[in-house]
């Protein structure tokens, strides 16, 4: 079974929004009609976005550390939000487990909204549905597109690759090895949702510099810089003499 | 959570019908058994008539709550697994029970259809108050569910969630029905005025337990696992949107600590209190408008205080 995913690397995200904008050029402007803005020149601009970045600083200064975090739907194996829906407008997909919306059957009662922990879901206030990410259903299988190009919008969009797609129940595919190998972790896993989508952590690389490494242990007599030099007629030796 | 005043009203306008219907049926019962005298069946027709009118105004309400109200007739189809489409199938069929309770006793089409060993009557119209019944605490257990089921909203993910959807609306029926009974039924009214007291001090208790019940809660979730970074302090700096947006608008009440505060006194006064006082001196009319106006507050304050853990990743704008 394949259950296609986002793996999200917060260690090399620098909170550029093109995602963001990515994804909003893309999903408003395809054949499910637009995602609705209001007010988008004025004092409080609104509007429905299917992914979000936002920023959280970690730690106390001076040890703080800026983490970027786009946020959307998280595809969960046990979508919360799916059982509840009186209509079965809001379904999760048998072939690829990608959680959707039928725009046609949603009445718009929020419920699916209330049910979902991440605040995945934002309700369209022109078209009075509710509406979340679709990772880009209409163009991953879409096959006048180049092969390449048969990928999220927002991951397409990204200029330092934190966003990695795939299937994360095949083991050998790229997002797997990236959780397996980078500590990949679900969000709120307290609440068994199970969540596809998976983040990197911040990861620091360390040089380790260990004491004898710094005072050269083959070198007892802790003679460091130039040696004297001999003159031309006498012997050299390595390490004794420079030349 | 953001109390949309259409679930508000919904809840409980349907909450004082079906409590009303309970307690029409209740009198009824007593009589089949002979322990009361038998009521003159306007007083079943009236009370059904009326309790139907709050069902059809809840009924009204709750197409507020909706973006597509055109399309409210497909939240039938999945009553396996979701508790707002066993609701919308229930309501309906308790309004259609009630419907033809109200109607026998109007008409007077009561036939005696069979005879217990006790020589208690089984009559038409007491099946249909079984069956009418039977579907009244079905729809409360529906609503109370709809609520209840969400588990990560921990303050209404728990039994007393249930138990006091069906206590409050009892108690709001009840009430309601001592002040009809007043006027068509004055013989029951000492007994219709004594379980709505009963009904309204066990609603108390059952509020009150589930308040101390959630000012004991501890949140499941915090920044920690929903960014997923293992550090005590957390602070957001950006939401992604300076204007707010659907997460800021529905999950948040939008109203200080202290405002919810007194809101809780309000409700504690309005809805137990003062009825209580009201119904011992006999102004059962007066005491159903205060306690439905407590209620009011009360199921504000249900949904205001359940803390979403969306919130979490909306504490600051910038």
């Amino acid at each position: 079974m394949t259950q296609l995913a986002l793996v999200i690397d917060l260690n090399v995200c620098v909170g550029c929004h093109a995602c963001v904008t990515s994804c909003k050029e893309w999903n408003t402007s395809g054949s499910a009609g637009p995602l609705s803005d209001f007010n988008p020149y004025g004092a409080d601009p609104t509007g429905t976005f299917f992914n979000r970045v936002q920023t959280f600083e970690v730690g106390e200064f001076p040890n703080t550390e800026t983490v970027h975090f786009p946020k959307s739907c998280l595809h969960c194996e046990e979508p919360p939000c799916v059982p509840v829906c009186p209509t079965g407008a809001s379904y999760k997909r048998k072939e690829d487990g990608i959680v959707l919306v039928d725009y046609d059957k949603c009445i718009g009662c929020k419920y699916c909204s209330w049910a979902c922990p991440y605040g995945a879901r934002e309700i369209d206030e022109q078209q009075k549905v509710m509406k979340k990410c679709t990772l880009c259903v209409d163009r991953i299988y879409d096959l006048s597109l180049p092969e390449i190009d048969r990928k999220p919008a927002c991951v397409k969009a990204c200029p330092t690759s934190a966003r990695l797609f795939g299937d994360v129940h095949d083991p050998d595919s790229e997002v797997s090895q990236a959780i397996r190998e980078n500590g990949g972790y679900p969000l709120m896993p307290e609440w068994g949702t199970q969540p596809a989508n998976h983040y990197l952590p911040r990861r620091k690389t360390k040089l380790r510099i260990h004491e004898d490494e710094l005072v050269r242990a083959d070198n007892p007599l802790k003679i460091e810089g130039r040696l004297p030099k001999p003159a031309l007629s006498e012997p050299s030796l390595d390490d004794v003499t420079s030349w | 959570m953001h109390p949309a005043f259409s679930v508000v009203f919904l809840t409980t306008l349907i909450g004082a019908g079906q409590g009303l219907f309970l307690a029409l049926f209740t009198v009824e019962s007593y009589a089949a058994f002979g322990l009361l005298p038998g009521q003159d069946s306007r007083f079943y027709a009236l009370g059904s008539a009326v309790a139907l009118g709050f069902l059809v105004a809840g009924l009204v309400a709750s197409f507020f709550h909706l973006g597509r109200p055109e399309r409210a007739w497909r939240s039938a189809a999945k009553w396996r697994t979701s508790w707002l489409s066993r609701e919308v199938i229930v309501l309906p069929a308790f309004m259609g029970a009630v419907f033809l309770y109200g109607i026998a006793h109007h008409a007077g089409f009561n036939p005696l259809l069979a005879t217990l060993p006790s020589a208690v009557p089984v009559r038409l119209t007491f099946l249909l108050g079984m069956g009418g019944t039977l579907l009244a605490f079905a729809l409360f257990v529906c609503t109370a569910m709809i609520y209840a089921c969400l588990r990560f909203l921990q303050e209404w993910h728990t039994p007393l969630t249930v138990i006091n959807y069906i206590l409050l609306g009892g108690a709001s029926g009840f009430v309601l029905a001592t002040a009809l009974s007043a006027r068509w039924a004055p013989e029951v009214a000492g007994l219709l005025g004594g379980w709505a007291m009963i009904l309204t001090a066990l609603a108390c208790l059952g509020r009150a337990a589930s308040l101390l019940r959630n000012a004991r809660l501890k949140p499941k979730s915090s920044l920690r696992t929903a960014i997923g970074a293992r550090h005590p302090r957390i602070v957001q700096k950006a939401q992604g949107a300076m204007g707010g947006s659907f997460n800021t608008r529905e999950f948040f009440h939008g109203r200080t600590p202290g405002f919810l505060r007194q809101v809780k006194w309000i409700f504690l006064v309005l809805a137990f209190a003062l009825p209580l006082g009201l119904l011992a001196a006999g102004a059962a009319g007066a005491a159903f408008i205060v306690q439905y106006l407590g209620l009011l507050a009360e199921r504000w304050f249900f949904f205001a205080q359940a803390n979403h853990p969306q919130n979490l990743y909306y504490q600051g704008v910038s």
